[in-house]
């Protein structure tokens, strides 16, 4: 009898580690289609909640964080294509609502400005190089010396 | 001497540009969002008027006169702090306040209106929060200011101050024929 009565005990323990996960923030109805999940979970992690500027949506416990979700979720069962569903929120929200904002005249220089960068890199290293190839070569144990023109 | 010119030339550059970032950041850590409504016809609703008997309130109510629709809660404590201004306002009777309640209970609602005075020429109830989404509302109260031709054209996020009133609001309201609103 004393047996069985650690055996219970054991497993109430082992039953007790399975509520954790219940604790999540989002517990907006999972979607029927896993598909529709995966894109589901892919919206609410790259839009930001806008009342607690830096977590996702996904991620904030906020009411209207939950309301947002619902309607993405409601969208993704109505057929909306994820970029509808990103138009739809950044119409009220603006740009800022994104977590990866979208390329537009405004912030073309911030997306460009790396790749201007490397190119005075490029040229500055070849002008470097071009100089150095063409002095003559000296000899390094010989410091002071000239190179003659 | 010389070679040193470009490197400080650079370091001094990127102060420049820090220190700008610095200054322009925003003072209480969260960034107010500019609204994308601004300018912008006013989002379509359909919602049920507070004490009314299942009436309906839509946005066809904000065309032919200025609107002011004002989106609170009895449970947004700066609702609390700017109901004075939102009844100086009405006094001033430039034009008439709007209200949505947003996910709220009607007899809280209720309660709070007479305990405190009513600004609003109209509530209506946005108990699951979708109009207030369509609207771009993110942190209650939050005002926005309708012309009559149903165009947003200022916006307030936070309390209602007599000094955002008096500069953001009124000068709209001034520059405008006076028309009396249609209020209900």
């Amino acid at each position: 009898m004393r047996h069985r009565g650690q055996l219970a005990l054991l497993a109430a323990l082992c039953a007790s580690l399975w509520t954790a996960p219940s604790l999540a923030v989002d517990n907006t109805p999972a979607l029927p289609d896993p598909i529709l999940q995966q894109r589901y979970l892919g919206l609410t992690h790259e839009l930001r909640c806008v009342q607690c500027q830096n977590e996702a949506l996904a991620d904030s416990n906020v009411n209207l964080a939950a309301d947002l979700r619902l309607e993405i979720h409601d969208m993704l069962l109505a057929g909306k294509s994820d970029e509808q569903i990103r138009d739809y929120l950044v119409a009220r929200y603006g740009e800022f609502i994104l977590f990866r904002p979208r390329m537009n005249w405004h912030n073309a220089w911030l997306w460009g400005a790396p790749g201007l960068m490397l190119l005075a890199g490029l040229g500055i290293a070849v002008r470097v190089m071009r100089k150095r190839s063409s002095l003559p070569i000296t000899d390094d144990d010989e410091p002071g010396t000239t190179p003659a023109a | 001497m010389k070679r040193f010119l470009l490197p400080l030339g650079v370091f001094a550059l990127l102060v420049i540009v820090l220190a700008a970032g610095i200054y322009n950041a925003p003072k209480n850590g969260s960034k107010e969002i500019v609204s994308p409504l601004l300018g912008k016809a006013a989002p379509q609703f359909r919602l049920p008027q507070l004490s009314a008997g299942g009436a309906q309130l839509e946005n066809t109510t904000l065309l032919g006169g200025w609107h002011l629709v004002n989106v609170w809660g009895t449970w947004c404590p700066q609702c609390r702090v700017e109901h004075d201004t939102l009844l100086q306002i009405k006094s001033e009777g430039r034009v008439p306040i709007v209200g949505i309640d947003w996910k709220d209970e009607d007899s809280a609602a209720v309660a709070w209106l007479s305990e405190f005075g009513n600004p609003y020429a109209v509530v209506a109830t946005d108990h699951e929060g979708r109009a207030a989404i369509d609207w771009g509302v993110y942190g209650a109260p939050e005002s926005f200011l309708v012309n009559p031709q149903g165009i947003v054209v200022e916006k307030l996020i936070g309390a209602m101050t007599m000094e955002a009133w008096n500069s953001r609001f009124l000068p709209h309201l001034a520059a405008a024929p006076a028309t009396a609103g249609a209020g209900t």
